[in-house]
């Protein structure tokens, strides 16, 4: 394999303590190691006055499968004036907020990306999600399947049954190719089924009587018994709700007294997703009631060591909202009047999709905007808080320059409250984003971005730094830290890196893309004791309830999986 | 007012998508260059002088500019689309998407025009002289924001789904339609001077659609108001008001509901 040395640029590494040294990077063989170890024939790479990281890394995003796939299918207008033709080894682009699966991985490698989690895979339907992941180039990816609705989960953990748990997401994992375990919106989607929903942790799930607090406490832990490379990911009920914050709070809480077991070095047992969505005080949506309570979330989060989060920061564009939350999407195609769809996938969970505009003229979207930013700003330790917009819901992967620059400049803020929102003083009284002066550092947006996600996925021993022995996932992004002070830099310099080595080949050359690379995709095989009534039960449900034989289920072979990557997890005892 | 001539001289193959047939693509622009633009036959980038001759410079702005086209555009589509300003005569029938999400100006077809005509229009005026074909002054597919503002006048008789998704603007259609009209409708006003056949107003929120001759089948979502005397394009006379869709959402606005409105002439 080829050799590069990265000479001269300003290195960013949390990990290692590198805070804008100049250093070289050499790789050699797919693996960063020491400069002494390359030979006569390794190329140079010149990144004088340019910043460089390891690639970046995606805790939440959902690129793949089959509701993205609607998305993709029910939005032509989404494709409309943003195709791109076919040029060179580059395939034809196209799509806006659901980009096609082509144009997903040449734009993560673009803003310097090297591993991406789809964050909601429906265990049924696993095998289209893997598909769609074979087919996105250069990026590694991984795919977290859905329990917080799944029969199985509910019953066993009605029952307290941890170790059945424990047996069947082992099981699940293995046949969906899946990595840790993913809970949206707990109970609230299969109360859905009934035209219900459960707006907080203490409702119970009609028919199995188990409460959403039951099910975060009790796949936590499984997933610690089972010492899973991740934690448990959720999706708080009543996302998007005006006054969600204290049943967020409540959410938070039921991690406390877990710590992480395993050998994957992460700190967390609970990973909250897109928190901006859960962050809410006030009664309604207008400006006299609703008001931002980042502060009351970040300050239970700033004392606690055992959860993370990512931001899921609306960047003011139009989208598609999809989640598994099939109960939210239908209180959202109530309130803008757009299309939506509805899926319900057996025993297992469901999910819903409808077009969102933020408009800049509206209070809430700008609220919204606030409130994401701010809980990354009173973050203090940003090794637990990640850059998201849960793409493609509170806005499109692509803005995650754009949400760095907010980050690292309150003049980019501040445009955007002067300039941009028609309510931005509304904003300001409503929300704490115009009385905070942080503006963070390189340094700090490197722990956001590839570091933090790394270490909290369990991925810390591949990605998100530059040590020897890690994945050579480098990228070199055209920004000179002494020089540029323009924060519209920052936005352009993240969204077209120079170069991205990736696994220790270089995909962007000098700002063009001229390989696909040979993505990997990652899943966890967790073994378990033999455990007769978890398989007795599973071939019981199959005969009964599912649409398909279990002999259908798997996700198996080559077709699916070209270049899989297993990491495994040794959990008999 | 400069003008500009394009007159086919080689027919293409495949269709031509020629949306730099347009006054503010040719402003400032020597015939030369205008020759030099691109257009796509298929998935092959050529040029608009492969298969059209040009002559005369543009004006200085889309507003100065007039642009004639000449011989058999049948299989040319996109012509005018996103305009501004300035003038389109089409001598004979062009093909679909003609005057789409067009701005403003004025473009003039003195035969028939496909599908798609005047799509996500904004505003100016589009005039034609013969047929339209489905899709009159609609949405693109899957979007919710069809035709915005500005006045279509078809001479003959329009397709299926004319207005799908309006939400303001004027659409007159002197002749017949076809099935589908004012679908999901948010705005604007429709006029059919000639019959409709059914499924007129279906899902319609608000706006207006006014039918001078039959109705085959009227929309069980309509109920019947009253009569009312008005004149429409010129025509004075007493329509019978129908409000509906009844079975789709409608606003509220100072406590009263808004329904649209169908008017149908007696």
């Amino acid at each position: 394999m080829s050799e590069y040395l990265i000479k001269n640029g300003f290195v960013y590494d949390p990990v290692l303590g590198i805070n804008g040294d100049k250093t070289d990077i050499a790789v050699k063989d797919g693996k960063i190691v020491k400069d002494s170890e390359l030979s006569s024939k390794a190329k140079t790479i010149d990144a004088t006055g340019k910043t460089v990281m390891a690639g970046g890394v995606d805790v939440h995003a959902h690129v793949a499968g089959p509701k993205v796939n609607v998305g993709r299918n029910y939005r032509p207008e989404d494709k409309l004036f943003v195709g791109t033709a076919k040029s060179g080894m580059k395939r034809m682009e196209g799509g806006f907020s659901v980009p096609t699966v082509f144009r997903t991985g040449y734009n993560y490698a673009r803003m310097g990306y090297g591993f991406v989690m789809e964050a909601a895979m429906p265990p049924l339907y696993a095998r289209h999600v893997h598909e769609e992941i074979r087919d996105t180039p250069i990026i590694d990816q991984a795919a977290l399947p859905v329990f917080g609705n799944n029969w199985f989960v509910m019953e066993y953990l009605k029952n307290g049954e941890v170790e059945n748990t424990a047996a069947y997401i082992a099981w699940l994992l293995r046949m969906t190719r899946g990595f840790g375990i993913k809970n949206v919106n707990p109970g609230g989607t299969e109360a859905w089924g009934w035209g219900l929903n459960c707006p907080t942790v203490n409702d119970p799930v009609p028919y199995f009587d188990i409460t959403p607090a039951e099910i975060i406490r009790g796949l936590i832990e499984a997933n610690e018994y089972l010492g899973l490379p991740h934690c448990m990911h959720v999706h708080g009920n009543s996302l998007g709700e005006p006054g969600n914050f204290s049943i967020t709070l409540d959410t938070l809480k039921q991690a406390e007294g877990f710590k992480p077991k395993g050998s994957f070095g992460r700190d967390q047992v609970l990973h909250h997703t897109h928190l901006q969505f859960h962050s809410y005080g006030g009664e309604s949506y207008a400006s006299k009631s609703f008001e931002s309570k980042s502060r009351e979330i970040m300050d239970y989060i700033n004392s606690v060591d055992n959860i993370t989060f990512d931001m899921g920061c609306v960047t003011l564009d139009e989208t598609t909202t999809m989640t598994a939350d099939g109960p939210f999407e239908h209180h959202l195609t109530e309130l803008n009047h757009l299309k939506w769809a509805n899926v319900d996938v057996e025993l297992e969970t469901a999910a819903g999709i409808v077009p969102y505009v933020y408009s800049p003229k509206t209070f809430i979207a700008g609220a919204q905007w606030a409130i994401g930013l701010e809980l990354a700003l009173y973050a203090k330790d940003l090794m637990k808080a990640f850059v998201s917009t849960d793409h493609p819901n509170a806005g499109p992967f692509i803005r995650y320059p754009r949400v760095i620059k907010w980050l690292m400049s309150r003049k980019a803020r501040d445009n955007v409250l002067d300039n941009i929102l028609k309510y931005g003083e509304k904003v300001r009284e409503r929300c704490f984003i115009g009385e905070i002066d942080r503006e963070l550092s390189l340094y700090e947006i490197a722990m956001m971005t590839r570091a933090g996600p790394a270490k909290a996925l369990g991925l810390a021993h591949m990605f998100g730094s530059l040590k020897e022995g890690m994945d050579a996932d480098v990228v070199v992004y055209p920004f000179n830290p002494e020089k540029d002070d323009d924060p519209e830099k920052i936005e352009t310099a993240f969204s077209n890196c120079s170069y991205l080595v990736k696994s220790g080949q270089l995909i962007i050359n000098d700002g063009e893309i001229i390989s696909t690379g040979r993505k990997r995709t990652l899943w966890v095989d967790a073994k378990v004791n033999e455990n007769a009534q978890v398989m007795r039960d599973v071939e019981q449900k199959f005969l009964k309830y599912y649409s398909v034989n279990l002999g259908n289920y798997e996700v198996l072979g080559e077709h699916f999986l070209p270049n899989p990557y297993i990491i495994e997890v040794d959990a008999t005892q | 007012m400069e003008t500009v001539t394009v007159t086919m001289k080689n027919q293409p193959t495949l269709f031509l998508e020629a949306d730099n047939i347009s006054p503010d693509v040719f402003a400032g622009k020597k015939s030369s260059e205008i020759a030099e633009l691109h257009a796509f036959e298929g998935r092959e980038q050529t040029t608009l002088g492969k298969y059209f001759e040009v002559s005369g410079n543009a004006g200085p702005s889309a507003a100065d500019t007039r642009i004639v086209v000449k011989g058999d555009v049948t299989r040319v589509k996109y012509i005018g689309m996103k305009m501004s300003a300035g003038e389109i005569v089409v001598e004979n029938s062009a093909d679909m998407y003609t005057g789409a999400w067009m701005q403003g100006g004025t473009i003039l077809v003195k035969g028939n025009v496909d599908a798609f005509t005047g799509i996500g229009m904004k505003g100016g005026n589009l005039i034609v002289e013969g047929n339209a074909g489905n899709y009159l002054g609609a949405a693109y597919r899957g979007d919710w924001r069809g035709m915005q503002g500005g006045t279509i006048r078809v001479k003959g008789n329009a397709g299926s789904d004319t207005g799908y998704f309006m939400n303001g603007g004027e659409i007159i259609i002197e002749g017949d339609v076809d099935v589908h009209v004012g679908t999901h409708a948010e705005g604007g006003r429709i006029i059919i001077k000639g019959n409709g056949k059914s499924k007129i107003g279906g899902q319609m929120v608000k706006g207006e659609i006014v039918v001078f001759g039959t109705i085959d089948v009227m929309m069980p979502g309509f109920k019947y108001v009253e009569d009312v005397e008005m004149e429409v394009d010129g025509t004075e006379g007493t329509f019978a008001l129908y409000h509906g869709d009844l079975g789709e959402r409608h606003p509220k606005k100072k406590g009263q509901i808004i329904y649209g409105n169908l008017y149908q002439k007696i």
